[in-house]
């Protein structure tokens, strides 16, 4: 009856959605450029970093076990993201614990703290901890780079801990404590089951932040301790050919294998 | 009636009556054990980021001449030094601007992306949200690195200029501040992107149904209704990639190739270049200050639109 009016709205409708969607495409494309170009790049057989690739080559990832920097920094940063990961679930998540299940003063202010390192500039905590670590003698050690990591992942695991326990449902917790449970037989056997996915997303994320993290570990452990960001941003800055990219393909493929992870276990806008 | 209101008494009175000395005794008890959970975080915390941040503060009120000498007093004359000369002023605006384009461009880009997620109903959702996040998941380092290959002048951009016909000569991308900023554009993309989404989430489509029924068309529609309403998300995302990039070192360092001075790269050569703490902390502070400036305009500008 009324199908006169809606076809012009929706002939209109169709040419801004066109446009849109257009633009949508574009930005995508631009979004998603530096990792494409990478991988093109990782397979050409150019000597040097150029456009268009000349042949197909696995050269440079066969180049790869050769560079022993690479092995060593990797070994590094999974060591030091490792330990960074597993201290800041300890302090973080009964931290978060407290906060969400019970009442104290300054419980507000401490939160906001928890959160805090976010809104430093890496740059100038990375200064600080240098200039705190360097009469020590701390520097150059797999200590200090698990130090500079702490303050920032404590956030991560932090906000999505806070997120689980505060969507979470506390009546199992009440019935487990009314037939008896302590507090502690009630936080393994019920709480950690509920929030499992949440500390799961923060872990993985602080795992990838600490392991990508390139200012503080350059700043802290340089010429010591190199983790793998490190290697590569001094390899990029001093050489000019596609071994990098190889190596950058391999550690997008890694990234895109626990973003599907994460995705499947929580959801990836959760945990970020 | 009565039942219950005995049974009300009951309770009242019976053994939670009783109990009013070991609810005060179960009260201090849970502060203890909400104290003994906090305390390994704050120890965390207090060493790897309070402490350190209180040290370099510190740091800046001491003289130093480089080379890892510094001398304990408390004066100003190193934070007032970068102050007095005009070469900092340059690079403490060169950062101030590089945000600013930073920020504006970088909405403009992510703005149709997170519009669109907002919006679709897409089977494809979570595969084109993963895509437009999973960059935030690599390292600046690589993600630069790709920049560098792009905008080079042997790269794909000016490579393909060339043979197109467009221009004679390769445009000088790489090693320029119009480099740094069009790769932290991207970079920055998904947090951007991520901002927006939720504050697209918390705006009404009745509303922009209302306005299409209305007789509004689709360009009026969204001007009028959902411009206006996504001004909160717009900000707080320009906020954050404002933030993001003052404090940015690896791209600037890379994509700039010594050429590009911010106060991030500045802040690094004094540090582990010329070994002058002091000073270098000094240049910390003044990103720190630029910093909670722009927090602070943030919030006064949110209070007023009433985000």
């Amino acid at each position: 009856m009324t199908t006169t009016a809606p076809v012009p709205f929706r002939k209109k409708f169709a040419w801004g959605g066109l446009a849109f969607k257009t633009v949508v495409v574009l930005a995508y494309v631009f979004l998603l450029a530096p990792l494409l170009i990478v991988f093109v790049i990782s397979f050409s057989s150019n000597r040097y970093l150029s456009f268009p690739p000349e042949g197909f080559t696995f050269e440079w990832y066969q180049a790869l076990p050769q560079q022993t920097q690479f092995i060593e920094g990797l070994q590094t940063s999974l060591l030091t993201a490792s330990i960074t990961t597993v201290i800041v679930l300890l302090i973080a998540v009964p931290a978060t614990l407290a906060i969400d299940r019970y009442d104290f003063v300054g419980k507000a202010a401490l939160s906001g703290l928890f959160l805090s390192p976010l809104l430093v500039p890496t740059i100038v905590l990375a200064l600080g901890l240098v200039l705190v670590l360097g009469p020590l003698g701390l520097t150059n050690t797999y200590t200090s780079i698990v130090i500079g990591h702490i303050a920032i992942t404590v956030p991560y695991v932090v906000r999505t801990t806070l997120m689980a326990l505060q969507t979470s449902d506390t009546s199992c917790e009440e019935a487990a404590r009314v037939l008896g449970a302590n507090g502690t037989t009630v936080f393994w056997r019920v709480t950690l089951p509920i929030i499992r996915p949440g500390v799961i997303a923060g872990a993985v994320m602080a795992f990838i932040v600490s392991f990508d993290e390139a200012v503080i570990s350059l700043f802290v452990a340089e010429s010591g301790r190199p983790t793998l960001p490190v290697h590569v941003l001094r390899y990029v800055e001093n050489s000019a050919d596609a071994v990098v990219a190889a190596l950058s393909v391999i550690l997008i493929l890694f990234s895109v294998l626990i973003v599907v992870i994460v995705e499947r276990v929580v959801g990836l806008k959760n945990a970020l | 009636m009565t039942a219950t209101q005995t049974l009300a008494e009951a309770r009242a009175t019976g053994p939670y009556l009783a109990s009013g000395e070991q609810e005060k005794r179960t009260k201090r008890r849970n502060r203890r054990i909400a104290l003994a959970l906090v305390i390994p975080g704050i120890v965390g915390l207090a060493v790897s980021f309070l402490f350190p941040l209180v040290y370099m503060i510190r740091m800046a009120f001491n003289e130093g001449s480089g080379n890892g000498i510094v001398v304990e007093t408390f004066t100003f004359s190193t934070i007032l030094d970068p102050l007095t000369d005009s070469y900092y002023w340059k690079v403490t605006a060169d950062t101030f601007l590089m945000g600013l384009v930073v920020g504006v461009l970088c909405i403009v880009v992510s703005y149709p992306i997170a519009l669109f997620l907002a919006r679709t109903q897409s089977k494809w959702m979570g595969l084109l949200l993963a895509a437009a996040l999973a960059p935030l998941l690599t390292s600046a380092v690589v993600r630069t690195y790709g920049w560098m290959v792009l905008l080079g002048d042997d790269g794909l951009v000016n490579s393909t200029l060339l043979g197109i016909g467009l221009i004679d000569s390769p445009i000088r991308m790489a090693n320029s501040m119009s480099g740094v900023i069009i790769g932290l554009v991207e970079i920055f993309m998904p947090y951007a992107i991520l901002a927006m989404i939720s504050g697209f989430g918390r705006i009404s489509t009745q509303l922009e149904e209302a306005a299409g029924s209305l007789g509004a068309n689709k360009a009026k529609v969204f001007f009028r209704i959902t411009l206006p309403l996504s001004l909160p998300g717009v900000l707080t995302a320009f906020l954050l990639v404002f933030v993001l990039s003052i404090s940015t070192f690896v791209t600037p360092r890379l994509l700039g190739g010594g050429v590009v001075q911010v106060l991030a790269t500045e802040i690094y050569d004094q540090a582990t270049g010329l070994l002058n703490w002091p000073f270098a902390a000094a240049l910390a502070i003044i990103l720190l200050v630029l910093f909670g400036a722009v927090i602070s305009v943030y919030q006064a500008l949110i209070k007023k639109i009433g985000g």
